[in-house]
């Protein structure tokens, strides 16, 4: 800061930050596809009022929303190795590279807090909805499919943007195990300049410009989603919240 | 019992008490850093002062647009640089070493001060425009206001959202071992060779972790059931 911010040194390093930016793009895409596909079904029966179904689900969102994905992260990229059966395993090119652990621990980290908001959001539609489905005569398979699902579409989605941006943020983490995405790059160029103040920030603007973006994109999603509704377009771009 | 065996670490069990003390330690301190930073920053989103109000909103939003990990590295390295260029200046060439305890205190507390900024805001709004004016009607001054009316009843308010807060802190710690702190996951990554059993030692984190929140969350409802007395639950 002192001895200058040197933009020059910035503007050197954009080609190969843009490849890292890549990365955390991809990253990023790849865990939220994964994330609520694997979520939905596992969201709905989260939501089911049988134990039997539920419970099994909880202890998995329990374990996985009360521990840092930093621990998940290494729990998988260190802990595996432990077992000679998954070292011998065909799958072992694979877990032992930094890029498909975050994959795996980003998905299950994420998996787990989506279940929850799917859950909430179907707890949350309105009885009155589903009662007025029922008493047209529809099946049970038909108000999931027409009342229940669009329904709590709306009201998880303010959440679910929330959990896009977080697993935006946190694919910085793979940085620590080895993947050379956004963060990982500007450590490399760091060590080899010694110049932390200026890449450190420069991304720290990438990642911001990143974040407004994606909720930018998602506040439109939603407004096309609640346009028949009087709040459409008008809400203006809020900061993230807490997960 | 190869099940017991997997609980095993050798001796090494300590390091991991040492390490709990240690996370629990840096996130009270954050904590308290981010409870202070909240009430300002919200002070300065609701105040009539324009520039005031800026500067809350422009800490709320960049902060939480920022990745913990990048804030972190961004003032403990970029922090040794430039305390190194300030002390070179003074014609002192030394070697600066930013203790790691405090630096993760500070930059988890400024993080998380972003959202209590959101957290008291809304609890200040949600206080009864009524009761201020009441107040003024009284002849209270601002600050008594605030003191008597404003704060006790926005802190009820915002009690859920800061307990979430802190239990999002809590698992932030672990951040922390980047710069060195040896908190619960830099001390597993200290004793993950030596004992051979990085699953177990991992997993045994994991538990220590989810220890910490069910003891977090029994006094939450503690702390909301003391703060919600002569409120009727609905």
């Amino acid at each position: 800061m002192l001895g200058g911010f040197d933009f020059n040194l910035v503007l050197s390093s954009l080609p190969e930050l843009v490849v890292g930016l890549g990365v955390t793009i991809q990253l990023t895409v790849v865990t939220v596809l994964a994330g609520i596909l694997i979520a939905m079904p596992f969201g709905v029966l989260r939501a089911s009022p049988q134990k039997r179904y539920s419970m099994p689900i909880w202890a998995y969102t329990y374990f996985f929303r009360g521990t840092p994905l930093l621990i998940q992260l290494f729990l998988i990229y260190y802990g595996l190795a432990q077992f000679k059966a998954i070292r011998t395993s065909f799958l072992w090119p694979l877990l032992r590279e930094g890029y498909w652990c975050c994959l795996i621990a980003f998905t299950l980290n994420t998996v787990a807090y989506t279940i929850e908001i799917i859950a909430g959001a179907i707890r949350n539609v309105p009885h009155t909805d589903i009662e007025a489905a029922k008493s047209m005569g529809m099946s049970s398979w038909l108000i999931l499919r027409r009342i229940t699902i669009p329904v709590a579409i709306r009201i998880m989605f303010p959440a679910y943007t929330n959990e896009v941006v977080f697993i935006l943020q946190s694919t910085s983490l793979a940085s620590l195990v080895t993947v050379l995405d956004l963060t990982g790059i500007a450590r490399v160029i760091i060590a080899r300049t010694f110049s932390p103040y200026e890449l450190f920030i420069t991304i720290a603007l990438i990642y911001l410009g990143l974040t407004y973006l994606t909720l930018w994109v998602f506040r439109k999603i939603e407004g096309h989603l609640y346009r028949h509704t009087q709040s459409a377009g008008t809400k203006i771009i809020a900061a993230p919240s807490l997960r | 019992m190869p099940l017991l065996n997997l609980f095993d670490l050798q001796g090494y069990g300590h390091l991991l008490v040492d390490g709990v003390l240690i996370t629990i330690t840096v996130g009270i301190a954050a904590m308290a850093v981010a409870l202070a930073l909240g009430i300002l920053g919200a002070l300065a989103r609701l105040s009539p002062t324009h520039w005031l109000r800026n500067i809350g909103s422009t800490y709320a939003t960049v902060v939480r647009g920022i990745p913990e990990l990048v804030l972190m590295l961004i003032v403990y390295y970029g922090g040794t640089v430039l305390l190194q260029q300030l002390l070179s200046l003074g014609g002192e060439d030394v070697r600066v070493d930013i203790n790691a305890f405090l630096a993760g205190t500070l930059v988890l507390g400024f993080v998380y001060g972003a959202y209590a900024t959101e957290i008291f805001r809304g609890a200040f709004l949600a206080v009864p425009k009524g009761q201020i004016e009441a107040a003024t009607a009284f002849g209270m001054s601002g600050s008594r206001i605030f003191r008597r009316i404003l704060f006790p009843q926005a802190l009820r308010l915002a009690i859920p959202g800061l307990g979430n807060l802190w239990l999002t802190l809590m698992k932030a710690t672990s951040i922390t071992s980047v710069i060195g702190l040896t908190e619960l996951a830099r001390q597993a990554d200290l004793i993950k060779n030596p004992t051979h059993a990085p699953f177990t030692v991992y997993f045994i984190v994991c538990l220590l972790y989810l220890l910490i929140t069910a003891i977090s969350d029994v006094v939450r409802l503690r702390i909301d059931h003391w703060a919600s007395a002569g409120f009727r639950r609905i």
